[in-house]
């Protein structure tokens, strides 16, 4: 008896409270309603708040960490220099520039960071974070092609910029491009491109290589543009064998290369990833071996000097390419990699360069549309051309939004200097190499507006 | 425990239950955590685990595996959308069938076993599934970059010519944004709906009873198995619905879905909220999304605004001691959580709550004794 009284007089008071409720939830479409039409001149719109917020999305853990580790740092260094702080870094170097080192537009920029875990539904949820709740005006941040291109369709579909962090895919400014994606790194046909001319001089014009690929958008179209341009040359392709990412092992992988007759290993490996992978194959003495009367060599077309560092001693006499190294003499190269080394104490790695540069460009690119309104920014990004930001006179190409500049052909230094000279530069190819008809990847930008 | 619910109008629990999910852009805004995504997150999740607890709440069969059928239905919608329509309905609907069939076949094989047995099978499968869509089905799957939509797919149903890529609707309405959330949400009712009647009915009972001694069960003369493959397969299709729903609210299906850490999150949700009650598993999933979203972007930057207040070297000392649990470290401080969880309360958070209810109703009995002691003795006994 007792229980059923207390049951009722509970349940008239969550019957009341709901009710309520209730009320306020068919109400609540309003809002939203009104917050649509006040928003839409553009999502986010810092309108006259003192502050913008940009985003960084970075790997933070997986086989890609090390490299979202270096890509925050610039990032926060980035964020410095807009608010005038520090010694301004590649402000000093840039031209054009429209930046006053007085955050962007006079609003002082903050940013928050998120977690990719370089899946790419995890970062698109933390991309959507980003811009529903902390209403982001940009998100950048990269380190696999996957995720980068999950994100900038992402961009497209909210009205947010994407600029592209680390990502090397032909696809990310091919087949998938997008109008509210931006990349400022070099593609997988660019280092194949620039990479032809070394292998041939140092390893010949009859080759029988063997691919081991990253089996995502990234390690294919890397896979492609290598082995178009070593066939090209005159050498044969053995076997193109795809890995899962993050595999950690590769010992089944290798194993098979030994008696495969091929006398090239080319590992369209990148971050744990390749230091893994090279690190066992050399383990698996591939160097020491003669195959067809000439040395077994390894080739590793994307480069980086924190791969350099994992990889150790393997690294040595290893070929390679990359987007910017710390070592280049220029005065923008210079200024970043000094105020770098001011706030932590070792040099940038190219990861850290490209994702430094796109905070600045587009940064530069609202000051110079004089608005945060997405479709003015883009279209002062589109044919954009620059200097003094590393790799000397670059161009944002507007039909596809990839940035054409200077590329490095590199080698796993020999005598290293000191713990960070792991690479050296063999050779600087000119932008003019390669610059591609954006028609021979397809796709479509889609509209200014969304 | 069990004869508890029924004494609450189960009329009144689902008005209760809509009007409190149907405001959590409300009361969730103080939590920073009212923005239309991890909202989705919640409803999503929450289909997920419901159907999820309807397996291993009720029958005790641990699944390792339900991954795979979220992974199946997330996949059917994608090509739901590139070759019909942009329409999510015939989206959601394939999914669900699609994952209740992929759940029979696996549950078929899967339950000829019990215990850890059956959840190494089930593990096993969804393992295997996760590789195939990884890497051997990649023409369907589109391997770790994940399926996507393209502007030149067929969408047979679909005649306007837009844009740029089309979204996702239900007949003319967007699903972006907070109306996506009320889809969700309005799935997640009917989801809750069905397993409170699924919860009350004999058939859950038997399902109860397979839980408790299933071979005693055997000995009176029923065939456990139809019922266990049933309830399987309705869990699966819960998975279905919530991998078609992901694909609803953002139209784009990757491997990484299927993978066993997936699986393994829906137990976690489970367990932490309590396994076998109607809430927990909701619970469960709000704490893991809202650590997984808000507790992983807590920076440095945000610690330091956080202590503001303090003087500066206690503010120094106090973003120190914090930062390992936030940002990055949201892992550790969720396991923490776990372990706590497991060690001191094993029904879970809602154990917690029935313990703090009891604890209130005896404060009761103390001012008004006599009274309710009946009552007092019958939670006891209920609990």
């Amino acid at each position: 008896m007792s229980n059923s009284k207390n049951g009722s007089s509970c349940s008239r008071r969550t019957v009341l409270k709901s009710g309520a409720a209730i009320t306020a939830a068919s109400t609540m479409p309003m809002f939203y309603v009104k917050d649509a039409w006040a928003a839409k001149d553009f999502r986010n719109n810092p309108g006259n708040a003192s502050t913008v917020k940009f985003g960084f999305n970075v790997p933070q853990s997986g086989p890609y960490a090390d490299e979202g580790a270096d890509e925050l740092r610039a990032y926060k260094l980035a964020v410095k220099h807009l608010n005038g702080e520090g010694d301004g870094g590649m402000l000093n170097t840039m031209k054009p520039l429209s930046l006053k080192g007085n955050g962007v537009l006079g609003k002082k920029v903050e940013y928050v960071t998120g977690d990719t875990q370089t899946k790419s539904d995890a970062a698109r949820a933390s991309a959507k974070r980003m811009i529903e709740k902390d209403r982001v005006v940009m998100y950048s941040g990269g380190s696999s092609s996957g995720v980068a291109i999950a994100q900038q369709s992402l961009a497209q579909e909210m009205g947010v910029i994407f600029m592209c962090g680390l990502t090397h895919s032909n696809d990310t400014t091919g087949k998938d491009k997008r109008r509210y994606g931006f990349r400022h790194f070099f593609n997988a046909y660019m280092s194949g491109v620039a990479l032809g001319p070394v292998l041939e001089k140092e390893y010949g014009k009859e080759r029988r290589a063997y691919h081991l690929t990253a089996d995502y958008t990234w390690g294919w179209t890397q896979e492609e543009s290598i082995k178009n341009t070593t066939e090209g040359l005159g050498w044969e392709t053995v076997k193109t064998v795809k890995t899962p990412v993050g595999a950690g092992d590769f010992s089944q992988y290798i194993t098979p290369v030994l008696n495969s007759g091929a006398d090239v290993l080319i590992l369209n490996h990148y971050g744990k990833d390749m230091i893994n992978s090279l690190t066992q194959a050399i383990q698996f003495g591939l160097r020491d071996k003669q195959v067809n009367g000439k040395d077994f060599q390894i080739v590793v077309p994307l480069f980086s000097r924190l791969m350099a560092q994992g990889a150790g001693e393997n690294i040595k006499g290893i070929l390679g390419s990359t987007g910017w190294n710390w070592a280049l003499s220029d005065a923008g190269s210079q200024a970043f990699v000094k105020s770098f080394g001011q706030e932590y104490g070792f040099p940038p790695s190219q990861a850290a360069h490209t994702c430094y540069v796109q905070t600045l460009l587009y940064a530069n690119a609202c000051e110079m549309a004089g608005t945060f309104y997405p479709p003015e920014v883009i279209k002062q990004l589109e044919d954009f051309e620059f200097d003094g930001m590393g790799n000397g006179k670059t161009l944002y190409r507007g039909a596809d939004h990839q940035c054409f500049k200077d590329v490095l052909v590199v080698r796993g230094n020999q005598n290293p200097s000191s713990q960070f000279d792991l690479l050296e530069i063999v050779q600087e190819v000119p932008r003019s190499k390669f610059e591609y008809d954006p028609a021979i990847f397809g796709g479509e930008l889609g509209p200014y507006e969304v | 425990m069990m004869n508890k619910p029924k004494e609450m109008n189960e009329l009144l629990l689902i008005l209760i239950f809509s009007a409190v999910v149907l405001t959590m852009p409300i009361w969730l805004s103080p939590l920073g955590a009212a923005y239309p995504d991890l909202l989705q997150k919640f409803a999503i999740f929450g289909v997920f685990a419901i159907g999820y607890n309807i397996l291993f709440g009720l029958t005790g069969y641990l699944s390792f595996g339900h991954a795979a059928f979220l992974g199946v239905g997330s996949y059917t919608a994608v090509w739901s959308f590139k070759l019909l329509s942009m329409n999510v309905l015939p989206a959601v609907m394939f999914s669900v069938v699609l994952a209740g069939l992929f759940a029979a076949v696996i549950g078929f094989v899967s339950l000829r076993r019990s215990g850890i047995y059956f959840s190494i099978l089930t593990l096993a499968f969804a393992q295997m599934s996760y590789n195939l869509a990884y890497s051997v089905l990649t023409p369907i799957t589109n391997g770790e970059t994940g399926l996507q939509l393209a502007k030149e797919d067929p969408r047979i149903l679909d005649s306007a010519v837009v844009d740029g890529l089309p979204s996702t609707n239900f007949f003319g309405i967007e699903l972006q944004g907070f109306s996506g959330f009320y889809f969700c949400a309005a799935f997640l009712i009917l989801g809750f709906i069905i397993a409170l009647r699924i919860f009350r009915s004999p058939f859950g009972l038997k399902l109860r009873a397979i839980k408790t001694n299933q071979t005693r069960m055997r000995y009176t003369g029923f065939s456990t198995r139809p019922y266990l493959l049933t309830a399987f397969v309705i869990s699966g299709m819960y998975a279905g619905l919530a991998g078609a729903l992901m694909a609803c609210t953002d139209p784009l299906a990757g491997a990484e879905r299927m993978q066993w850490t997936a699986s393994g999150e829906v137990v976690l949700m489970t367990i932490l909220g309590g396994v076998g009650t109607l809430f927990g598993p909701l619970l469960g999933v709000g704490i893991i999304k809202y650590f997984e979203n808000i507790f992983s972007a807590i920076n440095e930057q945000a610690l330091h605004a956080i202590f503001d207040f303090l003087p500066t070297w206690l503010e120094e000392f106090m973003v120190l001691i914090t930062h390992p649990f936030v940002g990055e470290g949201w892992h550790l401080t969720l396991g923490l959580l776990f372990m706590l969880t497991v060690a001191f309360l094993p029904g879970g958070v809602m154990e917690g709550i029935d313990y703090i209810k009891k604890k209130m109703s005896s404060k009761d009995t103390d001012e008004t004794e006599g009274t309710s002691t009946t009552k007092t003795a019958e939670e006891g006994s209920s609990s």
